[in-house]
Parts: structure tokens; sequence; C-alpha cells
């Protein structure tokens, strides 16, 4: 996918990704309205222009509650690249389909126009002209990844994890 | 060469010899959820139309009860629906039984040594302290672990954490994992187990190494596991539990840390807003006045930190709104058949129901705009407990309590007390 980045700094919680009063709903619209709602005012503006999120260190910490990247997915974000991700946050990203990815963010700007394929190694930063290395996912989770989320994924094997 | 507590759980549960980075595909001894359970049933009946196993699924409603909206009762009514349908026993609605639910994993002992239990919330590490390796994972995960009975988990690394010595008065099990906190950052901990052990571990009560385990998930680690004991074994022989094979690392397993740490050097602190790692200690801070103290959450609503508080406040009157929400209806009785719920409601307490609503800023004590709150909660970021613009000090029940007496942030200090 190519696309514009929203720049954000470290630490970015589930808890400012959605706050916990919004997460009882089954709607998931619902979710995306409210998504980054304390962190950022102008989330839903900028997706009108952009749609990768590139943050710093430990994105999605805090609370395990799967809302967090369903919201950023269902608001139209294509792809997180973070320096780190909390652990349960990015099982949560894969599970949903949502790409993610890990890499040296600091060489990212807002803004930047940035191409990423999931399982290619690298982020190609076309603003800045450089490509810059990605961190290997499990397999399990490129496959995951490629058949748009756990449910599909589950599906396309008869509802078992193993072949 | 010898093994983590992680890497031999995983090893035995997936029939596999398994190390450190290893992927393995794991059956849980069981699962556990709360409200997410009414969403987590939506994707699951996607997937399949019986669950693998009714009476491995736990699941409590505690974070928004009683319902504060008709759209949290619409959840509740799915969920009861959904646990009578499939035929889930454990299920633990608003009745005697009720409570947080890392609280039930232990209370209720589905949590034991060498047991694997995933549920989906983030505290789900708590359940360490009974020495079980219990991970918190997703709702789409655990739809796919009730249609399938599988999930699949990278081994992690360990860091191991050897406790010495004895606390000094006033400190508690909350002020070392606060420092332990900070000292690994939040985030320190990621993708990694925590094992907690040496005699300062084995000094400790069930519900402190609760407390420990808890905020394991604020390191970011994986799990978090205190060794097993005595202590474990005979509250696994009240409850009938037999027949358990504890599992624990080996003598010379390799680690990818070791810290050691005496209690003797902790002592009452906070982690200050917004963040879990904004460690300092009481006698450090400012004056800083409060509008609300907070008692309760899987962290500390137990009868011992019930307890404290109440030696605290008894015969006095709280200085702000305190808010008191035991973790379970058991802590609850045992707490009014002690008397501490007399004394805390005699010092002004406001006594809520069991559940963990405020910690979550779900319901009951939220805070409104820059309000301060002390709570014996986990988490201090931005809009967690309601209000972004409110800030939250996290502390000990007895730093909650003295708190709360003096209206403004204060250490207990029992050598004062006439």
């Amino acid at each position: 996918m190519t696309g514009r980045v929203i720049k954000y700094a470290d630490n970015v919680s589930t808890d400012a990704i959605i706050a916990g009063k919004y997460t009882k709903t089954l709607d998931f619209q619902e979710l995306a309205a409210h998504a980054m709602e304390d962190l950022d005012p102008h989330f839903h503006e900028k997706l009108t222009q952009r749609n990768i999120i590139a943050a710093g260190h430990y994105f999605g910490c805090g609370s395990s509650r799967e809302q967090a990247p369903i919201a950023l997915r269902t608001a139209g974000v294509a792809c997180i690249l973070a320096k780190d991700f909390s652990r349960i946050f990015f099982r949560n990203a894969i599970n949903v389909g949502l790409c993610i990815a890990e890499c040296d963010t600091d060489l990212i700007d807002d803004g930047d126009e940035i191409t990423y394929v999931p399982g290619d190694g690298k982020v190609v930063n076309h603003t800045k002209s450089m490509e810059i290395p990605v961190l290997g996912l499990p397999q399990i989770m490129v496959d995951i990844l490629e058949a748009g989320g756990l449910q599909p994924y589950l599906k396309s094997r008869n509802g078992s994890m193993e072949e | 060469m010898g093994k983590t507590f992680a890497e031999k759980i995983l090893s035995l549960k997936s029939g596999r010899d398994v190390c450190a980075g290893d992927l393995v595909t794991v059956t849980p001894d069981y699962c556990i959820s709360h409200e997410n359970c009414a969403s987590i049933s939506q994707t699951f009946a996607k997937l399949a139309d019986r669950v693998w196993d009714p009476n491995k699924i736990v699941i409590t409603l505690d974070h928004t009860v009683p319902a504060p909206t008709a759209d949290y009762a619409n959840n509740h009514a799915i969920i009861r629906h959904f646990v009578k349908e499939q035929g889930i026993p454990n299920f633990y609605d608003m009745n005697r039984h009720g409570g947080i639910c890392h609280q039930i994993m232990c209370q209720e002992a589905y949590s034991a040594p060498g047991r694997l239990i995933v549920g989906t919330d983030s505290h789900t590490c708590t359940s360490g302290a009974m020495g079980a390796f219990a991970v918190g994972i997703g709702r789409s995960e655990m739809a796919s672990v009730w249609a399938c009975g599988e999930i699949w988990l990278k081994v992690p690394e360990t860091i191991r954490v050897y406790v010495t010595g004895a606390l000094r008065c006033g400190a508690s099990a909350k002020d070392f994992i606060l420092y332990l906190v900070a000292r690994l950052g939040a985030g320190g901990a990621s993708y990694k187990c925590i094992e907690f052990c040496g005699p300062g571990i084995a000094d400790f009560s069930i519900a402190e190494r609760m407390t420990i385990c808890n905020m394991g998930v604020e390191m970011d680690a994986k799990a978090a596991v205190c060794k097993p004991d005595e202590k474990v074994f005979a509250a696994l022989k009240a409850r009938e539990i037999c027949g358990i094979q504890p599992v624990w690392a080996d003598e010379d397993a390799v680690y990818c840390e070791t810290i050691e740490i005496s209690l003797a050097d902790i002592v009452p602190a906070v982690a200050k807003p917004d963040r879990v790692d904004h460690y300092a200690p009481v006698d450090s801070l400012g004056p800083t006045a409060i509008d609300q103290a907070f008692l309760g959450a899987c962290t500390n609503g137990r009868l011992e930190d019930l307890r404290i508080a109440a030696r605290i406040l008894r015969g006095r009157q709280v200085a702000v709104r305190t808010i008191v929400m035991p973790a379970s209806c058991k802590v609850l009785e045992d707490a009014l058949r002690e008397g501490i719920v007399a004394d805390l409601v005699a010092a002004g307490c406001t006594l809520m129901p069991p559940g963990c609503g405020p910690c979550v800023g779900a319901c009951g004590g939220v805070l409104a705009d820059g309000e301060v709150c002390i709570a014996s909660s986990n988490r201090n970021f931005p809009g967690r407990m309601g209000s972004k613009k409110a800030k939250i000090y996290l502390a000990s029940p007895a730093t909650v309590a003295a708190s709360a007496l003096a209206g403004e942030i204060t250490a207990w200090k029992p050598e004062e007390e006439a």
C-alpha cells in the first residue's frame, strides 16, 4: 500500500485510541467515530488525505481491547508503523487484519509518502527517497494477515490452527 | 541446558521440547472473559456453533455492574443468553459468587500451578500468583479458542526477579511492584515472562503476589508468575483441587535478565500521572491535593487491602470522597464479617458493589476535568478513569487510605499512630 503518514509520538495507549467508555458497543462504525478522540481532535480530518500511522515506541500499550485496532481499521487506517508495539495490540492488529510493522520511524515524518507491502522487509519513504528495513513477522502472522485476519484464516483451514 | 518456567510449561503443553523464540500451538486449561464475551460471541458465531469445551470457559460480569446504561444491560443480556445456549457452567453473574474475573480465577482456583490460562483482559497475568502461565489475548483470538480449543503462542524469553529481605512497616507489595515497573520501564518486559522468586516472594501472601503479577502487564510482560509453594497448595486443597503437577524453572535456566531486589529498600511510592513508570516515593512529592480516593480493582481490592484501609480509617473521617469496591462478593462477605465494611462506611467511604468499573472509566466513580485521584488500581493513562483532563496517582491501599484522611497524598506512618 502507498499513502501519506500521520505521525504520533511514543506510548499511544489503547485508552487514547479508543476510550474505555466507548468499548461496550458492538458497532464498529461507532468505535471508528471515537478513534483517537482524546489524543488528536483532527484525526478524522487528517484521514481524508492520509491513511498510514507512524508512531514511536510502545504503540497500543495498556488495555487488551481489540476495539483499538478495529476502531483504527474501520476509520480507514491502512497500516501502522512504529518502533515497537505493545504485545497484545500487536497480536490484535494482525488478528483483525490490520497491517502493522516495526521499523525506525525516526526516518518518517508527518505527511511523508511511503509504500509498504507486508512481507517485503522494507518500507519505502518516497518523500525522503530512502528504504527503511522492517522487522520480519512469524510465518503464521503473515498467513493470518494475508487471509485478512484470524477469522477468515481459521475458516480457510476448516477451523484448525494447524494444517 | 535448563529451562525457564515459560519454556517448561509450553514444552509440556505442546508435547515438544521448545525454547524461547519457538512457536507452539497449545490448548488452554481455562479461558476467562468478562463483558467482552458479548462481542466475542458474535465473532464466534461466524466460526462455529458449539464451543470446544464449555467446562473450560469462565465468564464473569465485572466491568459494568450493575449495568449503568441500556447498552451495557443489553450486552449483559447477550452474555446470559450465550452462556445458557452453550451450557457454560462457570458463569459469574451478579450474585454472591460474582466478582472481578482475575479475582475469581484465583479465588476459585481455576488458576493453579502448571495450568495454562488465556483471557481477554490484559490483567490475566494476575493468575501467575497461583503459579499458572496466564496470558492476555484479544477477542478474535478468544473466539477462535472457543471454536477450536487452540492458540498459537511464541515461547517468551524470561526476566528473573529474585526478591530478598523484608518490607519496612508502611511499605507494601504494591510499592514493590511500582518500583519494579519504574526500574524496567513501561514496556520494559515486552513479549517476556517475568519469574518472581526468592525468600521475599515466599513471604508474600497470595493476595500480595496477585498485586505483583497483576502489574506485570504494565511492563508489557506476556506473563508474570510467582514460584508456587505451600501457600498455593493449601489454597488449592481448601478448594478440593487435586492432581496438580507444579511446574517451575530449572536451577540452570537461561534468562535474558536477572534482577535482585531487597524489600528493605522499598518505600511507599506512587506512579505519577500519566504513566505507570512515573515513579516517586510519596515523601518526595510536594503537597498534592486530591479530589477522590479509589480503593479497589484487580490490583488491590482484596480482603487484605480493605483490612489495612479499615485499620487506618477506623474511628476517623475521610476528607475527600472515597470509593471502596471489593474485588468479589466473597471479599465483601468476609469484610462484612470482620467489621471492615462498617469501619469504612463509618469513616465516610462510599461502598460500591464488587466489580472494576471506575478503573476503566466505565461506571461508578469516574473523574471530572481537572480532578486528582489517588487509586489502588494499575493504570493512570489520560482518560483512563473518565475525563482526559483528570490526573491519577497509583498507590498502595495504605497510601490511598492515609491520603483520603489527609485530603492530599500522604504515606501511612504506622509509627505515628497513637
